[in-house]
């Protein structure tokens, strides 16, 4: 008993040290780091100033609720642009079609994300690939600069988490009979009420844990809305750049980073409690 | 009986880390800026002392963060602007006196060298030598009939969408200037300088339409200014002058109110670990032949007495039209950055940033 006991500890062993000396022990620094203030040089005091800044000065405040505006927003429309492409790979695609356009949605992320991004704006700058393509056929007479605004911050985040809302949502709808749906529709549906009464509330897992990791992905994400945003980018995870590494201020971005960390794990259970879910139905779908 | 063993442990230990370290090949580890340490160069360094040179290409801001997050360990040598130096060095404690004797004074221009230590010295001790000088100001296409260019024109109408600049502290400096101020008078008056940079945060926000893109590296400039997606910019005369090599009329343009003056410098991390190399390197790119050879890479001009003789014809060309003694006398040297100023000035950059 004794023997079996060890050996299960010992291998937890790897799975514990990593959890704790690079995940909980950095967050606890962060944590140390976010509740002191500068005195004077080298020298820090306990204080809690680093919060109330996040609360009294309306300009982080806003940058945060854009960010999280946005990210909602964009887990929306993944959401909406994934559901007919996962329906399609899970219910009506077959055989080889089937792995070829699961492939088509992997294959972007063979690349990395900077090199994605950079895409988009070699496309989308002025002298760019779809302004000479437009000049070109006509439809407009001068150049035209589509970086730089929201809206392609917005495609930007929308095509870097496509990945990570079909994926669940293929799993949980490949589970489902197909005799349920054809049964609703015997029974008289039509398409808009087989939709709603019988295959989303099927596919509720898999839509909340995609949901669940593009908001999150998309909240933390930084590449993306830098380099496309341009000078109005404003995103808080680039507000926690800039005070670590332009302004020295570590205290102020570790404290961005808990109120981050807190802030976005409230949305998340806020989402979860409205769509009467729990974490764990979520998770489940995952496996 | 615990004493002599304690004593043997260290000196076991100590024999073992004296073999091992000569046993491997000598190593400099370099954080410095693209350029500074072109690969021409550190063949021949190599060649000649057989030290393997390893270089890590930075900016000031993230050399400061780089050595504070391991409290001055990780690299020999780096190459922060002289106004960085004392500032960081009493909040963070990253760099170590440099020995002055061990450096060939006679290699640098005294004039130079005797304002970076000036700028670098704490209780006594000199914390940085120069090492590449250059300035920011305006980067614009000059064929036109325009005859001088004031940091005011990238809120001018006639660039409306087609300017470019850093969103940092040379911005708002060069546009103090530009409106009349001197806030390097009002470093130490802190009430003040925040005085000024509201004026300067103000008409950043009002002409925010003017701008294309707030640039970051110095290629991504590059880039806006060759495609002709941007006309006018704040940069480096570096870059200016690496356009007009490839179209004659782009230039770099210094300011009415006068260019701003960096000097990169080299200093020692707190926890750097072959002193002896660093010195080295100093000595051997400061000589004039080498001093031209990395002029020639990095685009500015160095510290080392005598090297413009070896600076190629054009590069020193774009230097003259750019260029004339009223100018020079009028750049704007950055003065030594106390503490404190940052977060007023990031506060303001955060506030133009975020302003729609």
């Amino acid at each position: 008993m004794t023997g079996r006991k060890l050996s299960f500890y010992l291998l937890l062993m790897p799975l514990l040290l990593t959890l704790t000396l690079l995940i909980l022990l950095p967050q606890l620094d962060m944590l140390g780091i976010s509740m002191r203030e500068r005195v004077s040089y080298g020298v820090y005091e306990f204080s809690l100033l680093h919060y109330r800044e996040f609360f009294t000065e309306p300009l982080y405040w806003n940058t945060f609720l854009r960010t999280a505006v946005m990210s909602i927003l964009a887990t929306a429309l993944t959401l909406l642009i994934s559901f007919p492409v996962a329906w399609y790979i899970a219910k009506i695609a077959q055989g080889k079609n089937k792995n070829l356009m699961f492939l088509a949605c992997l294959i972007p992320f063979w690349v990395s994300e900077l090199v994605r991004t950079y895409g988009w704006m070699i496309l989308l700058r002025e002298s760019g690939v779809v302004s000479g393509f437009l000049q070109w056929i006509g439809v407009v007479d001068a150049p035209v600069e589509m970086l730089y605004n929201d809206i392609t911050v917005m495609t930007g985040l929308v095509y870097a988490s496509m990945l990570f809302m079909v994926v669940p949502l293929v799993s949980t709808l490949e589970g489902m009979d197909d005799s349920l749906v054809e049964a609703a529709y015997d029974l008289g549906g039509n398409h808009f009420t087989v939709l709603r009464t019988v295959i989303i509330p099927y596919a509720v897992p898999g839509i909340v844990s995609g949901c669940i990791v593009v908001f999150m992905l998309t909240l933390g994400n930084y590449l993306t809305p830098t380099l496309l945003g341009g000078k109005d980018s404003l995103w808080f995870t680039e507000q926690i750049f800039t005070q670590f590494i332009t302004r020295f201020n570590w205290e102020q971005g570790a404290a961005f980073g808990v109120l981050l960390l807190c802030l976005s794990s409230l949305i998340v259970w806020l989402g979860l409690k409205l769509s009467k879910q729990s974490f764990k139905q979520a998770l489940a779908s995952e496996t | 009986m615990l004493k002599p063993m304690k004593g043997l442990l260290a000196l076991t230990i100590s024999t073992v880390a004296m073999l091992t370290t000569s046993a491997q090949a000598e190593e400099l580890r370099i954080l410095t800026w693209g350029g500074y340490a072109p690969q021409e160069v550190i063949d021949q360094f190599e060649q000649e002392t057989g030290i393997t040179v390893k270089v890590t290409k930075s900016n000031n801001e993230d050399m400061i963060s780089k050595l504070r997050a391991t409290r001055g360990a990780g690299y020999d040598l780096v190459q922060p602007s002289q106004d960085r130096i004392v500032g960081a060095q009493k909040e963070y404690r990253i760099y170590k006196p440099v020995d002055l004797s061990k450096l060939d004074a006679g290699q640098f221009i005294p004039s130079m060298l005797s304002a970076t230590k000036a700028n670098t010295t704490i209780n006594g001790d000199v914390y940085g030598v120069p090492h590449i000088w250059g300035t920011s100001g305006l980067i614009t296409d000059t064929a036109g009939s325009k005859s001088s260019y004031s940091f005011n024109d990238l809120c001018s109408d006639d660039y409306k969408g087609k300017v470019s600049y850093r969103l940092k502290r040379p911005t708002l400096i060069g546009f103090a200037f530009a409106m009349g101020e001197d806030p390097f008078a009002a470093y130490n008056d802190q009430k003040k300088y925040a005085e000024i940079l509201g004026k300067v945060e103000q008409k950043l926000i009002n002409c925010k339409a003017n701008v294309k893109a707030y640039w970051e590296g110095g290629d991504a400039l590059l880039n806006l200014l060759r495609s002709g997606e941007v006309t006018l910019a704040m940069g480096w005369d570096a870059g200016g002058w690496k356009l007009h090599k490839e179209t004659t009329s782009i230039n770099f343009v210094p300011p009415e109110s006068g260019a701003l003056g960096w000097i990169d410098t080299f200093a020692l991390p707190a926890k750097g670990k072959n002193d002896e190399a660093a010195y080295q390197w100093i000595n051997f790119v400061m000589q004039p032949e080498i001093a031209a050879k990395i002029t020639e890479a990095a685009g500015n001009f160095t510290a080392s007495a005598g090297a413009e003789e070896f600076v190629n014809e054009q590069l020193s060309n774009s230097y003259k039209i750019s260029y004339n003694q009223s100018s020079l006398d009028n750049i704007k040297w950055y003065p030594p950055v106390p503490a404190g100023l940052e977060i007023i000035e990031g506060k303001t950059l955060d506030r133009i940033k975020a302003a729609q």
